[in-house]
């Protein structure tokens, strides 16, 4: 380390940095006399994410979030670009360090059903990313336990029991306690919330608002739920087909939005108050991700697509102060009425 | 079907279903009374175990042979609870249809689209073969399935789940059903195509002239979809009324905290979610009197009495709550702003 290094205050230095991030899954073998087709499941995605603060990305299925997650919590090797978590690159790591670097970097899942093992005690699945860190002694282990359950609103006498003695809500509540033990910088939280009911919901997003302000901690916050990213996250970056394509703040993005795409996303959300009139939506077409085609890769879903989209994909640009889009007529959606905001 | 326009085509009062579940026998469903008319549209709203998917199964005939079925339900005023099984077999996907949450689940992977498209036509209409696939293949391309001719002899798996949602339209809507149920039938799918499915069912709606049930624990697509709405809360009907006037005026402490809790687009920052204290109750263990008691902000004494009546707080909007007046003045819901 450079004298350079330490002298910069970690403030400045964003806290992850994913550069140009792509990854193909290779397809099973339609025919013995052709090459096996390859999915684009993340085409070349760059983002930031500073101390303190959060990401969100939101997307359909397929859009390649769920991808963007596994690699940035170092689950796979991506087939190529680079995932740094303080300036260290994840990716490159020996796994031992890797597996030591883990303590900054945790995951929340969506299925608090399915994501905590029924046969163990809560006091045993929240400790495992420490265990899992090194030995420590079990009374101290039981006190960092019991320290996180009262952080994330569950009470001691909770250690000892069993996922199944729990609600949903609860549950979700546990493995956001394991995601917190090991004082981690950054949680990759990918869909928590949309397991729950709506009242629980709002439980589980006010308790990690709170952990945020309380920790400093960052979130990258993957869901379908614009309103739930909105709520939570300072940044958001909406995906299609493996790319960004158009990334910038909650305000930005929701006031005036210079993507079609993100245009018909926020139109296609049911709006719940009086006189709700059905809006009717022309049929669309999801592409597939395996072509290798040209031009936009929303073209063919876009009702302002013309010649020049279909034959050069556009880049990712600047539309406004850190609000950034990848459509060639951006400035066309951004001059559109606002999508009404909700009552 | 000599039955006048204005008759109702479905009836249901008093409806109560007992179920025997782990934790002992439960009180899953108590007093719920809806009457539809030819196209109309009614919405059930609630968190899970409110009751509302126990109604929807009430209504199919599909509860489990140990729970016990109270009140009546009529179809074109013939009764349906106490039906032998084979007869309601005459009437499930012929009369009564359904659409359930999972389209994966709900699909057979191991027969071909066409022939479970098909199986209802099979079942309760005299056509051949060749003709139910004839009709199968017409479904699919009704419901908006690209190349429906050449893919109705594909598996489930080959499809996205918009595309196997789809496919369970067409089976639901093969024998031209009276009514239609649908189970959050686009939980499972993508905004932007759980637009193109409400569509669809909105329009079949329109032009069959069915009566559908939508259930649902999204208020926006309750709001947008149905004529009337029921919020149901821990197996009562709590609040039910035309949608306007239940999203002009919301009565019930739990409607109102349902809709407070929701995230919702452009928020201001900054502003934390209002939430409803407490979790949703075990329905073998549902407190006496008012069953949102334990979560509600302004319960009183009485209201642990005994479950209250429902109140008209407005023209065929009924709230059932002993503390209207003042759950009333706070105006939740209430437009503009």
């Amino acid at each position: 380390m450079t004298m350079l290094d330490q002298a910069s205050p970690s403030a400045e230095l964003p806290l992850l940095e994913v550069k140009d991030l792509a990854q193909r899954y290779t397809l099973p073998r339609e025919s013995m006399f052709k090459p096996a087709g390859q999915v684009h499941a993340l085409n070349g995605v760059t983002a930031q994410v500073m101390a303190g603060r959060s990401l969100g990305v939101v997307g359909e299925s397929g859009s390649g979030k769920s991808t963007f997650a596994r690699l940035v919590m170092a689950l796979e090797q991506p087939s190529s670009g680079s995932v740094s978590l303080m300036g260290r690159d994840l990716h490159r790591m020996p796994a031992d360090e890797l597996r030591r670097a883990r303590r900054d970097f945790q995951m929340v899942f969506q299925d608090p059903y399915g994501s905590l093992d029924p046969r163990q005690t809560v006091a045993r699945i929240v400790a495992e990313p420490l265990t899992a860190l090194g030995r420590m002694d079990r009374a101290s282990l039981r006190q960092r336990v019991a320290g996180v359950l009262r952080q994330v609103g569950l009470r001691d006498a909770d250690m000892d029991k069993f996922p199944h003695e729990f609600s949903g809500g609860q549950r979700q509540r546990i493995a956001i306690a394991r995601a917190l033990i090991t004082q981690p910088k950054l949680i990759v939280a990918d869909e928590p919330v949309s397991a729950l009911d709506v009242s629980v919901q709002a439980q589980v997003l006010n308790l990690l608002q709170d952990l945020q302000d309380q920790f400093g901690l960052s979130y990258i916050l993957i869901s379908h739920d614009l309103a739930v990213v909105d709520y939570l996250c300072d940044e958001i970056a909406v995906m299609y087909l493996g790319r960004i394509v158009e990334q910038g703040s909650p305000e930005d993005l929701f006031a005036h939005c210079a993507h079609p795409y993100t245009r018909a996303l926020l139109e296609a959300v049911p709006r719940a108050r009086a006189g709700g009139v059905r809006r009717r939506r022309g049929a669309q077409s999801i592409a597939s991700q395996s072509t290798g085609a040209t031009g936009c890769a929303y073209a063919s879903r876009c009702p302002l697509a013309d010649q020049h989209c279909r034959d050069t994909a556009p880049a990712l640009r600047s539309v406004g102060p850190a609000h950034r889009a990848a459509c060639h007529h951006a400035e066309a959606v951004m001059a559109l009425p606002q999508v009404a905001a909700e009552g | 079907m000599s039955v006048s326009a204005n008759a109702p085509l479905i009836e249901v009062r008093d409806l109560g279903v007992h179920l025997n579940t782990s934790r002992g026998p439960a009180l899953a469903v108590r007093g719920v009374s809806f009457a539809l008319k030819r196209g109309e549209t009614l919405g059930l709203v609630g968190e899970s175990g409110c009751g509302k998917s126990v109604t929807a199964l009430a209504l199919m005939g599909l509860l489990p042979d140990s729970a016990v079925i109270s009140g009546s339900i009529r179809l074109e005023g013939s009764e349906l609870v106490g039906l032998s099984d084979a007869n309601y077999c005459k009437l499930r996907g012929n009369r009564i249809s359904m659409i359930f949450q999972e389209p994966m689940t709900a699909l057979n992977p191991m027969h071909t689209i066409g022939r479970q498209v098909a199986e209802p036509l099979r079942r309760h209409t005299n056509c051949s073969a060749g003709e139910a696939r004839k009709e199968a293949i017409a479904l699919l391309d009704r419901v908006g399935l690209p190349d429906a001719a050449k893919r109705v002899d594909a598996y489930p798996h080959q499809f996205s789940g918009g595309q196997r949602q789809r496919v369970t339209i067409a089976m639901a809507l093969a024998c031209q059903p009276d009514v239609l149920i649908a189970d959050e039938p686009t939980t499972a799918l993508d905004v932007t195509i759980q637009g193109q499915i409400l569509d669809l069912i909105a329009d079949f709606v329109a032009e069959r002239g069915m009566s559908m049930i939508l259930i649902s624990h999204d208020l926006g697509v309750i709001a947008e979809n149905v004529q009337r709405m029921m919020v149901m809360y821990g197996g009562t009907v709590v609040e039910n009324g035309a949608t306007d006037a239940v999203f002009t005026r919301m009565g019930h402490p739990y409607t109102q905290g349902l809709f407070r809790a929701r995230p919702r687009l452009g928020a201001r920052k900054g502003t934390r979610l209002k939430t409803i204290a407490g979790t949703v109750p075990e329905l073998a263990d549902l407190p006496s009197g008012c069953t949102f008691a334990d979560r509600c902000a302004i319960v009183e004494d009485r209201c642990r009495v005994a479950l209250p009546i429902p109140v008209d707080v407005g023209a065929g909007h009924g709230v059932r709550c002993l503390r209207t007046d003042v759950s009333m003045a706070e105006a939740v819901g209430v437009l503009g702003a």
